[in-house]
């Protein structure tokens, strides 16, 4: 089926939203989602959105600059960062305008608490940026933009997945999606496209993300010729829920939650004396991974170690982290009132995506040419805000921030450009994908299960390309990824039936991550050092001379990286310096 | 320790059944396991075709809300343990009363986003916002609505209540939650319009207090009570 729009959003998290925000009574604009609005991965985040308001402490938003500069091991673009910490003010004001139920100072102004690398006067200690909602924050930023979507009367295409990138003369000019309820292929004709996709995170075993968090919007960029940026900086979350990786929120921390190993000693302040438990995933990761490697970690497998907030009374609990300390009585029927909860870090969130400037515009080389009518922000994008780490909250910010800046910035786009027609044949390359897939169904030589290459991909993720890299590991997983894309072609399917067969979208799904994880492998074995979620315990120092830079990856024809270029970081107001906290 | 789980699950095929059916699956999974997980397994290595809805699975984003053992619940917050699945006993899986069933376990949930939207779930407030600052509302203001921010849209309330099934136009329990959440936010001047829609013959007073929609409820939002709030406000004029 064809449709006309002058603009299309794929995506419809806090970053689509705001985009399509923008775009609504200026353009004919429609939002395609792979769920429902409500559904989308925001709504999983916790702690808060920080912004500089300086309601209960001092507070300056070059502070807030420099501990996203800092927190991002240098790699962070410092002119997005300004963009990022000035702009994170009126964003978070523009949502409690539109009716996001913060919590409250005693005077009735929103309320802010500390978190993870956010600091007073540039490093002195921990300072009250994080504005929250309880620890479900990202749930009412979600409800709140969903729901002044509905007011604007938004058209949303709800349930499709996005199949294809449509590029003529140079400029982008669609998209194609596949109908879940009916399988039937759509082709949007659009002079713009914003991109806000999303992460992958389900390319580990231990993950805080969703089942649909599968990269589908990077692996579409990736495959019409769009180079993907800083893949290998991907963070783990240092407190998932033992085994199954479900979050705690840093709000935890924030709170004066503390973190003790196997013998109950609060490890944290051996490694950063100053911010201690509160200081960036990055590190905090890797100090659960040292104290577990070297035999301090708890329970019969020494595999874990425990997060503790019951030191802060059921009314503080109860008040400001109700939903975290119900995740770990539902899940693990553990009670946080009076004992530590299990936990181990956890595949969290792309810091690296599609590149783009500071106006969401999608770029394609190391000279920030633009793609014309391509946009992309949020998860899915990279700007880059958080460099080689990103400090908690910043998510939440560059959604609003980022997701309307890119969404003015098409809107300018469509009124004042004509339409370009459709490539020929512009369903053709989806048309294909939709036919290897189904053919598993006929093909007798087909007999590989997308469960067992899954399986398979989060394991090894999980052990050559988490916490700890080196060039073995990382030449083991390149070599792993190869098998698994060819048994990704002998790919079997069992559901023939068209209308909501999700075996099919599952294995679509296995696709895009099989992509963004070899992106992601193979820009971190070419990086030879440690900077941010990139430590290489071949190459343990940072190397500023080498690799203050950022890496863009192309994918070749038939599939593999074909070639890693590098872009330079845009350094401004702070010369790069040790990190220490 | 992994055990065997059975799983009964009323399955339907829009294109091959005349009607649904039930169909037993008896597969390895830990006690610890979500029914979520169990039903992945089926999917997984049993029957590609076994279809339902599901994203973040850890009770956040309300995909899979389902009939568990003839209870709304979500799939990802019932553990196999929870349901007794680990000693044997079977446990029953069916797709929502309420709903048009599209495949297997996934309904069709248009109408009910049509009813959250009917309420206009959105700030109203008609006077200019401060220039650079929040509007500020107190801490007890904030708390009054607190309940009923924590909605998740799963359908879990609205698919167990009598009157729902019996009403295709009753707004129900999700939508009413909603209403409330903006009646008594002390930022929002929309309560009027919202109170005459919920006070016409398809409003709040289609409720039948059965309570089923707070037993439902996987974010532990007293719906009742919310209901009941919301019926009081209209007729002491609030």
């Amino acid at each position: 089926m064809y449709h006309k729009y002058d603009a299309v959003v794929v995506g419809a998290g806090g970053a689509g939203l705001m985009a399509a925000l923008q775009l609504v009574g200026k353009a004919n604009v429609a939002c395609i989602t792979k769920l429902y609005p409500s559904r989308s991965h925001t709504g999983a985040a916790q702690g808060g959105i920080c912004a500089a308001l300086g309601n209960t402490e001092e507070d300056h938003w070059e502070w807030h600059m420099f501990d996203t500069v800092k927190g991002g091991d240098y790699l962070t673009d410092q002119d997005a960062a300004e963009v990022l910490a000035r702009d994170a003010v009126e964003r978070v004001i523009e949502l409690e305008h539109m009716g996001l139920p913060f919590n409250r100072t005693p005077e009735g102004k929103i309320d802010q608490r500390r978190f993870g690398g956010h600091t007073r006067n540039y490093g002195e200690g921990p300072v009250r940026r994080s504005c929250f909602a309880a620890d479900r924050t990202g749930h009412m930023i979600l409800q709140t933009l969903y729901q002044q979507g509905i007011k604007e009367n938004v058209t949303f295409y709800n349930e499709f997945h996005v199949m294809d990138l449509l590029i003529n003369n140079g400029r982008c000019v669609g998209v194609t999606a596949m109908e879940i309820k009916t399988g039937e292929l759509h082709t949007f004709h659009t002079k713009a496209v914003i991109f806000a996709t999303g992460g992958y995170g389900r390319a580990w075993r231990v993950s805080s993300n969703a089942h649909a968090c599968t990269g589908d919007g990077m692996a579409v960029a990736y495959r019409a010729g769009i180079p993907l940026m800083d893949m290998e900086m991907y963070q783990f979350h240092p407190t998932g829920l033992y085994r199954i990786g479900i979050l705690l929120s840093e709000a935890a921390r924030g709170e004066g939650g503390i973190l003790r190993n196997g013998l109950g000693e609060r490890f944290c302040e051996r490694y950063a004396p100053t911010l201690k438990d509160l200081a960036p995933r990055d590190m905090v990761s890797r100090f659960i991974a040292q104290e577990l490697r070297e035999g301090r970690g708890a329970g019969p497998d020494k595999d874990f170690v425990y997060l503790h907030v019951d030191h802060l009374g059921k009314e503080v609990i109860d008040a400001k982290l109700p939903d975290i300390t119900d995740f770990a009585r539902t899940y693990l029927h553990v009670e946080p009132y009076t004992e530590g909860v299990p936990i181990q870090p956890t595949a969290h969130y792309a810091m690296g995506g599609i590149p783009t400037n500071i106006d969401g515009e999608v770029i394609l080389d190391e000279k920030a040419t633009v793609l014309p009518g391509c946009y992309a922000a949020g998860e899915v994008a990279c700007v880059s805000v958080h460099g080689a780490n990103r400090l908690g909250t910043n998510s939440l910010v560059d959604l609003v921030v980022f997701g309307k800046r890119a969404g003015l910035k098409a809107a300018e786009y469509v009124q004042h450009n004509d339409w370009e027609t459709l490539p020929a044949n512009h369903e053709t390359r989806s048309k294909e994908l939709l036919g290897f897939v189904d053919s598993g169904a006929t093909d007798t030589k087909r007999t590989e299960i997308a469960a067992d290459i899954r399986k398979d991909l989060q394991n090894k993720m999980q052990e050559w390309v988490s916490i700890v890299r080196n060039e073995t590991t990382l030449t083991n997983m390149m070599n792993k990824l190869a098998e698994l894309r060819e048994r990704y072609g002998r790919l079997r399917l069992q559901d023939t039936a068209t209308k909501f067969n999700t075996e099919r979208l599952e294995a679509l799904e296995l696709g895009a991550l099989l992509e963004c994880a070899e992106a992601t492998t193979k820009s971190a074995l070419e990086r030879k050092e440690s900077r941010g979620a990139q430590y290489r315990d071949d190459y343990e120092k940072r190397d500023d001379v080498n690799f203050l830079a950022h890496t863009l990856a192309y994918r070749a024809e038939n599939g593999g990286v074909k070639e890693l270029r590098y872009k330079p970081v845009v350094i401004t107001r702070f010369e790069p310096k040790e990190r220490k906290y | 320790m992994a055990t065997q789980v059975t799983l009964k699950i009323l399955r339907y095929d829009p294109d091959k059944d005349k009607k649904a059916h039930f169909e037993t699956y008896t597969v390895e999974a830990d006690p610890l396991d979500r029914i979520l997980d169990v039903l992945n397994t089926v999917k997984w290595y049993v029957d590609g075709s076994l279809t339902y809805r599901r994203s973040c699975a850890h009770g956040v984003c309300g995909s899979d809300a389902m009939r568990i053992n003839g209870r709304n619940r979500l799939a990802c917050k019932v553990l196999v343990r929870d349901v007794g699945g680990d000693t044997g006993k079977k446990i029953q899986i069916e797709p929502m009363l309420g709903f048009k069933i599209m495949r297997d376990l996934v309904v069709d949930m248009d109408p009910f986003f049509d009813k959250y939207k009917s309420i206009k779930p959105y700030l109203i407030n008609h006077e200019d916002a401060p220039a650079s600052s929040e509007r500020y509302q107190s801490a007890e203001d904030r708390e009054i609505f607190d309940e009923t921010t924590k909605c998740i849209l799963c359908g879990a309330c609205s698919g167990s209540c009598p009157p729902y099934w019996a009403g295709p136009d009753f707004v129900g329990p999700a939508a009413i939650v909603n209403a409330h959440r903006f009646i008594f936010d002390s930022r929002d001047q929309g309560a009027d319009e919202r109170l005459a829609i919920l006070g016409m013959g398809e409003g709040v007073f289609r409720c039948r207090t059965v309570y089923n929609c707070t037993d439902a409820c996987p974010r532990d939002i007293p719906v009742t009570k919310a209901i009941e709030q919301i019926r009081r406000a209209m007729l002491y004029n609030r």
